[in-house]
């Protein structure tokens, strides 16, 4: 197998030195792996992989990236993947050769459009920033000198007219670390990520960056060379799409871990308009209660409660006939007349539904989505309680729907994993009705996830779904054309 | 100045086409020396015509097509867009995915409706010439960051012919910023945070970065003038309450009922800032902890209110300088940074005040060589309005760009070892 659009002269020789190819744990990815594998290994590398990232998203959804339990979890995860966790491991040829492949297989799957691009440039980026810190002092020079990132150190001279502004401008340290630890200037571009936090002192288009800051920088440049790295892959990959071998295997890694989608309606009509009040304290999760009772009370939502309310009824089992009733019933007591609704609100609607425009079916957002896109704000209703609200409210919310309070801190195992809201209404569902046993009581179900600024652990999902792939940024743009929010 | 008629703008804007906008140094502007090939033809402009008719994806041989097409159509309103991969106008015929806007200026807009929240004079797109100064001191602000901090070099600052100001940065290295770099930059930008919900929307905590400091001495220069006398911040009860609401509570109480004691907001600033400098100096000193809500206020009050938006997407659009404003009639000239104390908006000429002067200076003409090309005509024409100092500038400016280029140039032959 060669990626013939990079291949490079050099030959990586196996049986020599194993340590020679792979000197560090740790690597930029630079050139593409030129050995020949199994078609079994390129599967199982690349599943392993995908898994790996998959977890790496789930723990930084999850908890801080630089606390210790995010730590210990992603260093458990790479252990069992065989994947290299340790940087000093010496005899970690097998794991590092792994990591190189896989990274390159992956690459294959997910260049092909923008968002899967993003998905994969995140996941990667934080698994690479997770390594980076686990190098100690001296091995993060030598990985430096390595990959011949060039920093131009200051004179002393400069560091000492500058070491005031310095001082100011560096959190974290004092006069006198500011007047031992080295400064590199480095172009605004190499150190973004400091400059738009005015973490760094900048004069004349420049950073001056302390080393133990380093490695924002060093992020960003493997950033910046993945993205394009991933932009040129996706122009080579008609050449290797048609390798009748790979295809089915690429497209199913990015496709993959897709759980039900609540797309397809199995139920659909099997929700009467008048049982909806009673469902929403019953079986909704605390997210479509709150919207559901916001929409109630104000007579109205917003575009992001409607898309993300309206889609969850639709994967409930709402007809579209029934959603136009209830929504429209519902606008009217409010400022919006019949006729309004008609032309602008009813036609998103139906949008929704797959029956204008494109035509797609729009499907039920899962909790990642909801979690990671279009926080919400003042007005809204939107988004996940667990992520978006004020601690203290949460509380105060969840006791006034009686929820005890030993649900309302840590709860372990619901027996499932949760990660999208129909599931939820459809589990909660299943419970009330008698087929399914679980370790708690049905009230306590949907308060099993709590997560507030203070990084309390959340029961770790399993098997994650993978977030809408729609492009319903589209839908969102004809939304807005039709309202006034 | 004659008053302007919104509906007198069809018979205008042939004039201002004909006689007034400066093509010349607009081309010489938008093509950047011809150093990358086909600058100028990949620029996509975009038109507001009569009745609302809006028209994108415009683009143009060469400045001279393009003074043509201004000619022919009269636009309303001209906007400038990006310099994409492929000819704007012929973009219909790229595969989808393949059309790219490539580079363009970084570009700021800072809007007057912004600061409503501060301002006590007017609201919405109203003016006056005592909160003129917010963009004044916006300007200085952002322009020192600009040039000190990011080291740019090529800015044209211009009125934006209502309500606001707009940047356009045009170093080389800058057109080719990434969004991610331009949302960088406006971050560095921004210290006032917060929406309608958020009563403190300026937050300081040391160590304070230089940025925030100097930024403050800027404002400082125009605080007692602008705010305390102009705006008269803490000129009553009602006022000083809602300064009073973005400092710490432990001194609001103090200041309560000193305030109604002293004479006027002067007066009661010094009060206020007498307080938390002296936080400050007993903080240095290691007691206590700094307090820097004089600076929050100032900063609330006066500092740069940024459009993200704006800045960050490389396709955006944004209204070209010399393009009349549809409302105001005025034109979008540029601001001369060394005098910026001395612009008065209500000064800058509209467009039917210009094609007053230029009748009143028409008998003359018809008495000339009549021989003379049109460029040449233009020119004295132009000089026999109001709109010559700022045509003036906005030439400078070109001809500093052009300089930039030449040093640049000679830079590199030198390196390149030729004797």
């Amino acid at each position: 197998m060669e990626f013939s659009s990079r291949a490079r002269q050099r030959h990586l020789k196996l049986a020599g030195d194993r340590r020679e190819p792979y000197p560090h744990s740790l690597q930029f990815y630079q050139e593409p792996p030129t050995e020949s594998i199994s078609l079994a290994e390129f599967e199982s590398f690349a599943v392993d992989r995908l898994r790996l990232l998959k977890v790496v998203e789930n723990l930084g959804v999850s908890y801080v990236k630089s606390g210790d339990a995010y730590k210990t979890k992603l260093e458990a995860e790479l252990r069992k993947l065989k994947f290299p966790y340790r940087a000093l491991a010496e005899d970690d040829y097998d794991a590092r050769r792994k990591d190189h492949i896989s990274h390159f297989i992956l690459r294959l799957a997910y260049c092909q459009s923008e968002e899967l691009r993003r998905w994969f440039l995140q996941q990667e980026m934080d698994l690479f920033r997770y390594r980076f810190h686990e190098l100690t002092d001296s091995l993060r020079q030598k990985f430096l000198d390595h990959v011949n990132l060039s920093f131009e150190a200051i004179s002393e001279d400069l560091k000492n007219e500058l070491s005031n502004e310095l001082y100011m401008s560096t959190p974290g340290l004092s006069m006198s670390k500011v007047k031992e630890q080295m400064f590199y200037k480095v172009g605004l571009s190499d150190a973004v990520d400091l400059f738009r936090a005015r973490r760094v002192f900048i004069k004349d288009g420049f950073a001056f960056v302390p080393l133990k800051d380093i490695d924002a920088i060093v992020l960003n440049n493997y950033r910046k060379s993945l993205s394009k790295a991933l932009a040129l892959t996706a122009r080579s990959l008609p050449s290797i799409q048609s390798d009748e071998r790979l295809q089915p295997l690429l497209n199913h890694l990015s496709h993959s871990y897709v759980g039900p989608d609540y797309s397809v309606q199995k139920n659909t009509g099997k929700i009467s308009l008048e049982h909806i009040d009673a469902l929403s304290v019953k079986s909704f999760p605390l997210c479509m209660r709150q919207l559901h009772k916001a929409l109630r009370e104000n007579h109205h939502l917003r575009h992001g409660g409607r898309m993300q309310y309206g889609l969850f009824l639709k994967g409930i089992g709402l007809t579209l006939e029934q959603a136009l009733e209830f929504w429209k019933k519902e606008f009217i007591k409010g400022k919006v007349d019949a006729d309004k609704f008609d032309k602008g609100y009813a036609y998103s609607i139906r949008h929704n539904y797959g029956k204008e425009g494109k035509r797609t079916d729009y499907t039920p957002y899962s909790c990642m989505k909801i979690i990671m896109s279009n926080p919400p704000s003042q007005g809204d209703y939107h988004g996940c309680p667990f992520r978006h609200s004020d601690p203290e409210l949460l509380k105060q919310k969840l006791q006034s729907y009686k929820v005890p309070p030993s649900g309302v801190t840590q709860v372990d195992d619901i027996g499932f994993s949760l990660n999208h809201p129909n599931q939820y209404f459809a589990e909660s569902q299943r419970i009330l009705s008698g087929g399914r046993e679980v370790k708690k009581e049905p009230n306590h179900l949907g308060n099993s996830q709590q997560k507030n600024n203070s990084q309390e652990s959340v029961n770790s999902n399993s098997a994650p779904t993978s977030s809408n792939t729609t492009t319903d940024a589209e839908l969102e743009g004809l939304e807005a054309y039709f309202t006034e929010d | 100045m004659a008053p302007f008629e919104p509906a007198a703008l069809p018979e205008l804007l042939p004039v201002f086409y004909r006689r007034l906008f400066p093509h010349g140094a607009y081309g010489r502007w938008l093509g950047y020396g011809g150093v990358e090939k086909n600058y100028f033809q990949l620029r996509e402009f975009s038109f507001t015509l009569r009745d609302d008719v809006y028209v994108r994806f415009q683009s143009f041989g060469s400045p001279q097509e393009l003074e043509k097409e201004l000619q022919r159509t009269n636009p309303y309103k001209i906007d400038i867009g990006a310099v994409y991969s492929h000819r704007p106008n012929q973009h219909n015929t790229v595969h989808l995915g393949a059309f790219q806007p490539v580079e363009k200026e970084l570009v700021f807009d800072i809007d007057m409706t912004d600061y409503d929240d501060v301002r006590t004079c007017c609201s919405s797109a109203d003016i006056c010439s005592k909160c003129w100064t917010l963009m004044t001191i916006a300007v200085r602000v952002i322009d020192r960051a600009l040039v000190e901090d990011l080291g740019m070099k090529h800015r044209l600052w211009v009125y934006s012919g209502r309500r606001g100001v707009h940047c356009w940065v045009c170093d080389d290295a800058v057109r080719k910023w990434s969004p991610a770099l331009r949302a960088a930059a406006v971050e560095y930008l921004s210290l006032v945070k917060g929406g309608a919900e958020t009563v403190k929307k300026v937050n300081l905590s040391e160590p304070v970065h230089p940025f925030i400091r100097r930024s403050v001495s800027v404002v400082e220069k125009y605080f007692e003038a602008y705010a305390l006398q102009g705006q008269d911040i803490l000129g009553s009860p009602e006022r000083w309450d809602k300064v009073l609401a973005l400092v710490p509570e432990e001194h609001r109480e103090l200041l309560q009922s000193e305030f109604p004691k002293k004479r006027d907001s002067v007066q009661r600033w010094e009060l206020l800032k007498g307080r938390m400098e002296r936080t400050r100096r007993l903080a240095s000193s290691g007691k206590g902890t700094a307090c820097y809500a004089d600076w929050e206020v100032m900063l609330q009050y006066c500092f740069p209110r940024l459009d993200i938006n704006v800045s960050k997407g490389i396709g955006h659009l944004l209204k070209s300088p010399f393009s009349v404003h549809p409302k105001t009639g005025r034109i979008s000239v540029p601001l001369d940074v060394q005098r910026l104390d001395d612009f008065d908006p209500f000064a800058v000429p509209t467009i039917s005040s210009l094609c007053q002067e230029l009748d009143a200076a028409g008998d003359d003409t018809e008495q000339e060589d009549g021989e003379e090309t049109e460029p040449k005509r233009r020119m004295r024409d132009y000089r026999r309005t109001q709109l010559a100092p700022y045509v003036k500038a906005f030439e400078q400016f070109v001809e500093e760009m052009e300089r930039g280029r030449r040093v640049e140039r000679l830079r590199r032959s030198d390196l390149q070892g030729e004797f």
